[in-house]
């Protein structure tokens, strides 16, 4: 019990440097020089900070919120919407023209995109989850597969090249995620359908 | 309230915040991008410009604020580009062909600013105007005269200007409207070139 408080309590600082890190102005002009590390290296790590953190809040602390939101739904929702707004390329280009807009991103990435992604995640059904993978993984071919065709930047800073290359990078991960996930669904996970096959195979 | 209910009723809630952020954030869903910002922003609220020094292929030195009593289209380029800028001094030509001839240079002018200072001087201008037949009587090709006049010149009108890493630049490509009295009042794509003109016509 005291090993996992204390590698808990490591995992945090671990999580709180790294945030550090990102926020470092160094690494921020680094990651956002470019389209590509910006929207898939800088926004999600910011996300998966706050998912990993929410995993890592104590038990009954993850409890009562769940209580008080009622469920995962509100969370999902939430989740789905602040991330929708930070796939606007004007807010990707408001948050580097501007601090304020640039802190909002900072803070809302991890706290309103992937903690409340971590609280509900242990409750979702596998439908639920189902939901989850299959809406970001097709906004992901979308939006890349927009960014390949338009003949025009969409972002002031960004060059349209490194716009289709962003592009071609979300398809081509859309691609493998899918793979990934058909991959859990037939191959890994579900005990009694490996009992089946097994069943069947004698 | 029962935990079904909650969650319903919180969902409801997040939803409603949710599109209203996205609402706030795009405009009421018009502008996705900071160009489209910059466009619905211009209709909404029209922009005074500053009163820069600028000089044309003729190396005649003129203000933004001489036009003022008519309308000009103005477009930002620079004499090297081979790709956008092209498409925009062929959709400037277009119009200037369209417009009635004896409207030019008295209801309305064209003008294409170099964003380039380090490079494009009088020479370079003049060299370019002659491609597209620019008379700077109704189309003029301009450098502005500082640094520091070419960044508020920008600043007002919102374009960014991106090195490109090839010694060129990416900049908003866009048909740029100055009403009579001198403010930027309207920015339109630059592949509907006849449609401006007419819309020209109409307005004047």
């Amino acid at each position: 019990m005291a090993l996992r408080i204390s590698s808990a309590r490591y995992a945090l600082l671990g999580l709180g440097a790294l945030y550090l890190l990102l926020a470092m102005p160094a690494t921020r002009t680094w990651l956002e020089a470019t389209m590509s590390t910006h929207m898939l290296v800088q926004i999600p790590l910011l996300a998966a900070i706050g998912f990993i953190a929410g995993r890592l809040l104590p038990q009954r602390c993850q409890e009562s919120l769940h209580t008080a939101a009622g469920g995962a739904l509100p969370y999902v929702v939430l989740a789905v919407f602040t991330s929708s707004y930070w796939m606007l390329p004007r807010a990707m280009d408001a948050a580097l023209s501007s601090m304020l807009i640039e802190m909002v991103k900072f803070i809302s990435l991890p706290t309103l995109v992937g903690l409340p992604l971590a609280l509900a995640w242990k409750r979702l059904s596998s439908i639920g989850r189902g939901f989850v993978w299959t809406n970001f993984i097709s906004m992901l071919a979308v939006i890349g597969w927009l960014y390949i065709a338009a003949p025009v930047r969409v972002c002031n800073n960004y060059l349209v090249e490194q716009q289709s290359d962003t592009g071609w990078l979300m398809v081509i991960l859309a691609v493998l995620l899918f793979a990934c996930w058909l991959g859990t669904l037939f191959v890994g996970g579900d005990p009694a359908l490996h009992r089946q096959a097994g069943d069947a195979r004698a | 309230m029962k935990p079904r209910q909650r969650s319903i009723a919180s969902a409801l809630l997040v939803t409603l915040l949710g599109t209203g952020v996205l609402w706030q954030g795009t405009d009421g869903f018009r502008a996705f991008t900071a160009e489209g910002a910059r466009r619905v922003d211009i209709l909404r609220a029209p922009r005074a410009l500053p009163a820069v020094v600028l000089e044309d292929q003729d190396g005649r030195a003129f203000r933004l604020q001489d036009y003022q009593n008519q309308l000009l289209a103005v477009d930002f380029i620079y004499t090297r580009c081979m790709t956008i800028c092209r498409n925009m001094s062929r959709a400037f030509k277009q119009i200037r062909d369209r417009v009635p001839q004896q409207m030019l240079g008295r209801d309305f002018s064209l003008l294409s600013i170099s964003i380039d200072m380090d490079r494009d001087d009088v020479a370079s201008l003049n060299a370019y105007a002659s491609i597209y037949g620019a008379d700077s009587t109704n189309w003029r090709i301009a450098r502005v005269s500082s640094k520091a006049d070419l960044k508020s010149l920008l600043e007002a009108f919102g374009i960014v200007v991106i090195p490109d890493g090839l010694g060129g630049f990416e900049h908003n490509a866009a048909i740029h409207l100055l009403g009579r009295a001198g403010k930027l009042v309207q920015i339109s794509d630059i592949d509907q070139p006849i449609a401006f003109a007419d819309g020209i016509s109409a307005w004047l």
